[in-house]
């Protein structure tokens, strides 16, 4: 129990000492699963309303596919990506591995899926009569896809929040990709793995805090802008 | 809405991508090394020192030594720091690896249930130790992970004519402080670096039983990636480096890092003593 204990004093103590190592760990996880998700979402978008309003060969396996790789293990990821970027893989030339590129890389098809899963369902939920209408009255395609987009803000945020929540804590494939640099490629989930194996368990859960802390405030602040989220007026 | 909103990504992008430190500008030297020499803080302790006096800086990436001497062979480090003289020389011989250098030791311990069912801390030798560890058949763990703690471990299960298996050996494939844990779960015996014992021993209650046995001192050798098979690797940068670590300075410094008052590494360059 002590130990719990001195781990909420030591996330706290970290979190508000102004510690420049850790404000560099958070500021490298948020920066590499930031611009992973950023990526992410246009391919993800233009997936799902492929796979929602297409009618085209192949669209179930696809969507078959994608719910599948909702399930595809982190380190698998990692390693497959790993083998890729190797100085030996098809990809060695460009030097990527052990970099925040490479953990962005696998960060981004981590989250992909989930991205495509989760706006597909909310596609399928929203009526299909918002597209339609928007193409009556004459809007663009571009202009109604917006209009779409609007009518699933609230799946369209869970899908963000869950993709966002998978990678900013994922660290099987961060340590393979990335290699645990200090100053460089190490975020809050492969330093917590450090600090684990280290055997200093209090600044390991300190860790985990703040990165719960700092989630506890990213979505709240995403509450604010969604408003209440309920579906009464 | 979605007109105003879909700028806050691109900028946001921007700021991000303008913030990343950029590859090219980079002299960083990578160097993998495991996870003993990394997570006692050795490296910590020397490497900004290295950095002060050759301008390069070192991309530290801790793995098992078998995992270090992969990425060596794949040139997807430019050194390699590893503890396992076997494989080392077969990797220099193989042709991925030059200028391999004898850098320190530190030693292997055995450690376990402080009843010692086997009679381990009796033993006259280490050969003994396992023979005897064998014929108790009380619960050893093994790391199982190809590192060099568990290529060590199999060396000395082959010096006492001993070939382990049955319930009572287990093989966990795990890092040295999770296998010190699963150890004092299960109040079995195992064999750790003493660096990572030395930072886990407070938690635990198994005891160390058995040290201090040339068999046991565990070298450290430096290599450099071979520059005619992967061209493009930073020769020059690892070369500095491992004269840097041979060099009286780095020696003495080995020398002096301690953990809780212990000393832990023994430098054994040839120029430094």
């Amino acid at each position: 129990m002590d130990i719990l204990l001195a781990s909420c004093a030591e996330a706290f103590r970290l979190l508000f000492s102004g510690d420049p190592e850790i404000w560099e760990i958070i500021a490298i996880s948020f920066r590499v699963s930031s611009l992973a998700i950023l990526c992410a979402v246009p391919p993800a978008l233009v997936i799902a309303f492929s796979l929602a309003y297409g009618n085209f060969f192949g669209r179930r396996l696809l969507i078959l596919l994608f719910n599948t790789f909702l399930s595809v293990p982190a380190v698998v990821i990692g390693l497959t990506l790993f083998i890729v970027l190797s100085r030996q893989g098809p990809l060695g030339d460009f030097k990527l591995l052990f970099t925040q590129t490479a953990m962005g890389l696998g960060q981004f098809l981590l989250c992909l899926p989930i991205l495509v899963c989760m706006v597909h369902v909310a596609l399928q939920a929203a009526d299909r009569a918002a597209w339609e209408t928007a193409r009556t009255l004459g809007a663009s395609r571009v202009r109604a896809f917006f209009t779409v987009l609007f009518e699933i803000r609230f799946g369209l945020m869970a899908a963000l929040l869950a993709g966002y929540g998978r990678i900013i804590s994922e660290v099987g494939a961060s340590m393979m990709l990335g290699g645990n640099i200090a100053h460089y490629t190490r975020n809050i989930p492969t330093a917590i793995a450090l600090e684990t194996s280290k055997g200093a368990f209090a600044e390991g859960i300190a860790l985990g805090i703040v990165l719960l802390f700092l989630a506890l405030m990213v979505n709240a602040l995403l509450q604010y802008v969604q408003g209440k989220g309920s579906i009464n007026p | 809405m979605f007109r105003r909103l879909s700028r806050l990504p691109i900028a946001l992008l921007v700021t991000l991508l303008a913030s990343t430190p950029l590859q090219a500008a980079d002299p960083a030297l990578r160097l993998a090394t495991t996870t003993s020499t990394a997570n006692s803080g050795l490296m910590d302790f020397l490497l900004p020192r290295f950095t002060a006096v050759t301008g390069f800086e070192v991309h530290l990436i801790a793995v098992g030594t078998g995992k270090a001497l992969r990425l060596g062979r794949e040139g997807d480090v430019d050194a390699v720091l590893v503890h396992a003289r076997q494989a080392e020389d077969k990797f220099v011989a193989d042709g991925y690896g030059v200028d391999r250098a004898d850098v320190m030791y530190n030693d292997f311990i055995i450690v376990g249930p402080e009843s010692d069912p086997a009679g381990v801390a009796s033993s006259n030798s280490v050969a003994e130790v396992f023979r005897n560890i064998h014929a108790s058949k009380h619960p050893f763990i093994s790391r199982g992970d190809d590192s060099g703690t568990h290529k060590r471990e199999l060396i000395l299960w082959q010096s006492a004519a001993k070939n382990p298996g049955g319930s009572w050996y287990r093989e966990v494939g795990q890092g040295m402080g999770k296998t010190l844990q699963i150890a004092n779960e299960v109040d079995g015996y195992t064999i750790t670096d003493r660096g990572t014992w030395l930072a886990y021993q407070s938690k635990l209650d198994i005891k160390l039983l058995y040290a201090d046995d040339p068999p046991l001192f565990n070298p450290y050798g430096i290599i450099a990636v071979n520059p005619a098979r992967h061209t493009d690797v930073n020769y020059k940068g690892a070369s500095k480096l491992i004269q840097w670590m041979i060099s009286p300075e780095a020696q003495k410094m080995i020398g002096e890092f301690k953990i809780r008052g212990q000393q832990l590494f023994v430098p054994s360059a040839v120029s430094g003593n």
